[in-house]
C-alpha cells in the first residue's frame, strides 16, 4: 500500500488537533502538580465529569450554549474546590503515595456518579462547533477538530499570559518553588492550593467539552486521561512548555500509529514512549530534575 | 485482663507465633476452616474460594506495596499472566495441577522481574505509572497474541483434576485452594522474619538510609517484584480453575485499583490487614447485591445501580480509609484487642 503524501499531512493535522486537546488536559494536570505537588491520577475523569456537566446543561436542561459552556465551567471549578478542600488538602502533608492514591479512589467515585446519574452509554454532545470543514492547502480537515485547536490553543495563551504576569499566577508559581518563602512574603499558600485545582478542573472541563464534541462523551471517556499521562510525563511533570509540546507530539503520534498500524497499537505506542522516558530520562524533557537528600 | 507475656529468648521474641494465645486462635481459625464446607451452600462456598484467592493476590500485593513501598497499579494483569499460564499449559499439554500452578507463578515473577527493571532509575509514584504502561502493554499482548492467548475469544480451561478427582464445583476446589492460602500466607509472614522481608521494610521506611547500611536497592526491589508477583500469578492460576475460562475482559484495570484497595482499607504493612482488606473488599459487592435485591420490591431498577453504587463505594473505602484511618482495618482491630486485652481499665 503506498502511503500518499496527502493523507499524512491530513492525519498529522488531526492529531495535532487531538494533541492540543491532551496538551490543554496536561496544562490542568501540572497546574495542580506545580501548585500542590499532588499527581492527580484523576484528570482524566475530571475532563469526563465536565463534559457531563456541559451535557446536562447543554441537553438536559436545553440551555443555549452561551449560558451552559459558563454554568459548566463555573460547576467544575466548585467540584475541583470541593474535592481539594474535603480530599486532598487533610493528606497534603503525609507522604505523596497518600495522596496520589486518593486520586485513584476518586477516579472511582466520578465514574461511579457518571454512571449514577447518565448511565453508562455513550451520548452525543449536542453540534455547536461550525459545521463547514477546513481546508488547508489541499488538506481536508473536519470542523470540530480545527475549532476545539484554536479553542485549545487560545485557552492555553490566555493561561500562559496569566501565569506571567497575574499577580494570582505569580503567587501559584512562588508556592510552586517554595512554600515556606511564599507564605512567608505573604501569600495564602493554602488559598493557592485551592485555587489551582478549581482552576485545573475548570480547564479540564473545557477540554471535556471539547473532546465530547469531537468524540462523543461516555463514562469511559476518562482513558482519555492514560494519554495525558503520558504527555505529562514525557514532558516534565511540573512544566506547562513541556505539557504543550510533549501534548501535540503525543497527539501526533497516536494519530499516525492509529492510522497506518492500526487503533489497537495506539495506546502501545504511547505507553513504549512512556515506559522509554521514564527509564533514559524519568524527570521528563522539560521537567525539574530533583535530587534527594537524606 | 491478660497479663503481658515474657520471653526470655530473642527466637521467642521473633517467633511466627508469639504468645499460646495466638497460637491457640490461630488452631481455632484452621478447625473453623476446615469445618466449613460442611455448612456452606454452594454460594458460600464460591465465595470463601473467591475470597482466599483475593487474600492470596492481596497478600502478593501486600509485600511489594505495604512492606516494600513500590505502588503498583498493574497487579491484576500479574494475576492475568497466571490465569493465562495455567490455561495454555492445562489446555495444550494437561499437565498436573500443582505444576501448572507453580508455573503460574514463576512466569508471572518472572514478568513482575521484567516490570521490576525500571525501578533501577525511577521510583515512587514514577514507578507506579510505570506499572501501569506495563499492565497496558501486557493487556495488548493477551489481545493480539492469538496462537497463544486465544485473542479477544480468550481459553477455556478444564477441569482442575487431582488425583482423579475433578474439583468441577467450588465445594471441592475449596480443598485445593484452602491449604495453598493458608501456606502462601504463612509464608509471607514468615518472610518478614528474614533478610529479606527486613530489607524490604528497611527500602520502604527510607530507600537512601537502606542502601547506605548496605542494602542493594535494586536487588532487593526485583525480589519484592518477583515475590508479589508469584502471588498474583498463583492467584491467578486459581482463580482460572475457578471460573474455567480467560478473557483479556477478565483482568481490567478497575480489578488493580480493587487489590490496591483492599490493601489500604485493610491495612498496608501488616499480613492480617491484607487478609482483612481481601475478605471486606471481597464481600462488599456480594452485600450490595443482596441489598439491591431486597430493595427490588421497593425500587424495581436497584440492580441498575448496582455497579455505579459500587464504583462509588470502592472510591469512598478508599479515600475515607486514608484520610481517617490510614493504618485499616488492622489498626481498628488493634485497638479492639488492645481494649480486651486491659479490659476493665482504660488505656
Amino acid at each position: 500500500m503506498a502511503i500518499e503524501f496527502i493523507d499524512i499531512v491530513e492525519t498529522s493535522l488531526a492529531g495535532l488537533g487531538t494533541g492540543s486537546l491532551m496538551a490543554l488536559t496536561g496544562v490542568a494536570f501540572v497546574i495542580i502538580y506545580k501548585a500542590t505537588k499532588v499527581i492527580n491520577l484523576a484528570i482524566g475523569e475530571m475532563l469526563m465529569i465536565g463534559a457531563f456537566v456541559f451535557y446536562g446543561f447543554s441537553a438536559g436542561l436545553a440551555l443555549p450554549i452561551w449560558a451552559s459552556v459558563p454554568a459548566t465551567l463555573v460547576v467544575a471549578a466548585l467540584i475541583g474546590g470541593v474535592i481539594e478542600r474535603t480530599m486532598i488538602r487533610p493528606l497534603l502533608k503525609d507522604n505523596p503515595v497518600s495522596v496520589f492514591m486518593v486520586t485513584i479512589g476518586l477516579t472511582s467515585v466520578l465514574i461511579g456518579v457518571v454512571e449514577l446519574v447518565w448511565s453508562a452509554e455513550p451520548r452525543r454532545l449536542p453540534e455547536f462547533l461550525p459545521q463547514q470543514p477546513v481546508l488547508i492547502g489541499d488538506a481536508f480537515i473536519p470542523s470540530k477538530t480545527a475549532y476545539s485547536f484554536l479553542i485549545a490553543s487560545a485557552v492555553m495563551a490566555v493561561l500562559i499570559t496569566v501565569f506571567a504576569f497575574w499577580r494570582g499566577g505569580i503567587a501559584l508559581r512562588a508556592t510552586a518553588t517554595d512554600r515556606a518563602a511564599a507564605s512567608s512574603v505573604g501569600i495564602d499558600v493554602p488559598g493557592v492550593f485551592s485555587f489551582s485545582w478549581m482552576l485545573a478542573a475548570t480547564v479540564a472541563a473545557l477540554a471535556g467539552i471539547l473532546v465530547g464534541s469531537v468524540g462523543g462523551i461516555s463514562s469511559a471517556m476518562g482513558l482519555f486521561g492514560l494519554s495525558v499521562f503520558v504527555v505529562v510525563i514525557v514532558g516534565g511533570l511540573d512544566s506547562i512548555l513541556g505539557a504543550l509540546i510533549a501534548g501535540l507530539f503525543i497527539g501526533w503520534l497516536e494519530a499516525m500509529v492509529g492510522r497506518f498500524l492500526g487503533g489497537e497499537f495506539k495506546l502501545l505506542a504511547t505507553f513504549s514512549i512512556l515506559l522509554i522516558v521514564l527509564v533514559v530520562r524519568p524527570y521528563g524533557l522539560f521537567g525539574t530534575h530533583e535530587i534527594e537528600r537524606l | 485482663m491478660r497479663v503481658a507475656t515474657a520471653k526470655e529468648s530473642y527466637a521467642a521474641d521473633q517467633g511466627l507465633f508469639k504468645t499460646d494465645t495466638q497460637k491457640v486462635w490461630f488452631g481455632l481459625l484452621l478447625a473453623a476452616l476446615v469445618l466449613f464446607p460442611l455448612h456452606g451452600s454452594n454460594y458460600w462456598m464460591f465465595l470463601a474460594v473467591l475470597v482466599m484467592i483475593n487474600v492470596i493476590s492481596t497478600t502478593g500485593l501486600n509485600i511489594l506495596t505495604g512492606y516494600t513501598g513500590q505502588v503498583s497499579l498493574g497487579h491484576a494483569a500479574f494475576m492475568a499472566v497466571g490465569a493465562y499460564t495455567v490455561a495454555f499449559f492445562d489446555g495444550r499439554f494437561d499437565t498436573p495441577v500443582l505444576l501448572n500452578l507453580i508455573l503460574a507463578g514463576a512466569v508471572a515473577a518472572f514478568i513482575g522481574y521484567l516490570v521490576g527493571l525500571p525501578s533501577l532509575r525511577i521510583k515512587g509514584l514514577y514507578l507506579a505509572i510505570a506499572t501501569l504502561a506495563a499492565s497496558v502493554i501486557l493487556g495488548f499482548i493477551f489481545l493480539n497474541w492469538t496462537p497463544v492467548t486465544g485473542g479477544l475469544r480468550g481459553l477455556n480451561v478444564p477441569t482442575a483434576t487431582i488425583m482423579g478427582i475433578e474439583l468441577a464445583t467450588p465445594d471441592r476446589l475449596y480443598w485445593l485452594v484452602m491449604p495453598i492460602t493458608v501456606i502462601m500466607v504463612l509464608a509471607a509472614k514468615n518472610l518478614f522474619r528474614t533478610r529479606v522481608g527486613r530489607a524490604f521494610i528497611a527500602i520502604r521506611d527510607r530507600d537512601i538510609s537502606a542502601e547506605i547500611i548496605g542494602i542493594s536497592l535494586l536487588k532487593y526491589k526485583l525480589t519484592s517484584f518477583a515475590i508479589s508477583s508469584f502471588y498474583a500469578g498463583v492467584a491467578g492460576g486459581l482463580w482460572a480453575y475457578l471460573f474455567r475460562v480467560v478473557t483479556p475482559e477478565s483482568f481490567p484495570a478497575l480489578a488493580s485499583i480493587f487489590f490496591l484497595a483492599a490493601v489500604i482499607v485493610g491495612g498496608a504493612g501488616t499480613i492480617i490487614g491484607g487478609i482483612f482488606g481481601a475478605v471486606f473488599m471481597t464481600l462488599i459487592p456480594e452485600f450490595l447485591k443482596l441489598s439491591a435485591t431486597a430493595l427490588v420490591p421497593w425500587f424495581p431498577d436497584a440492580s441498575i445501580y448496582l455497579a455505579p453504587v459500587r464504583a462509588i463505594i470502592f472510591g469512598l473505602l478508599i479515600i475515607g480509609f486514608l484520610i481517617f484511618e490510614p493504618m485499616g482495618l488492622a489498626e481498628m482491630w488493634r485497638r479492639t484487642r488492645r481494649y480486651f486485652a486491659l479490659w476493665p481499665f482504660r488505656t
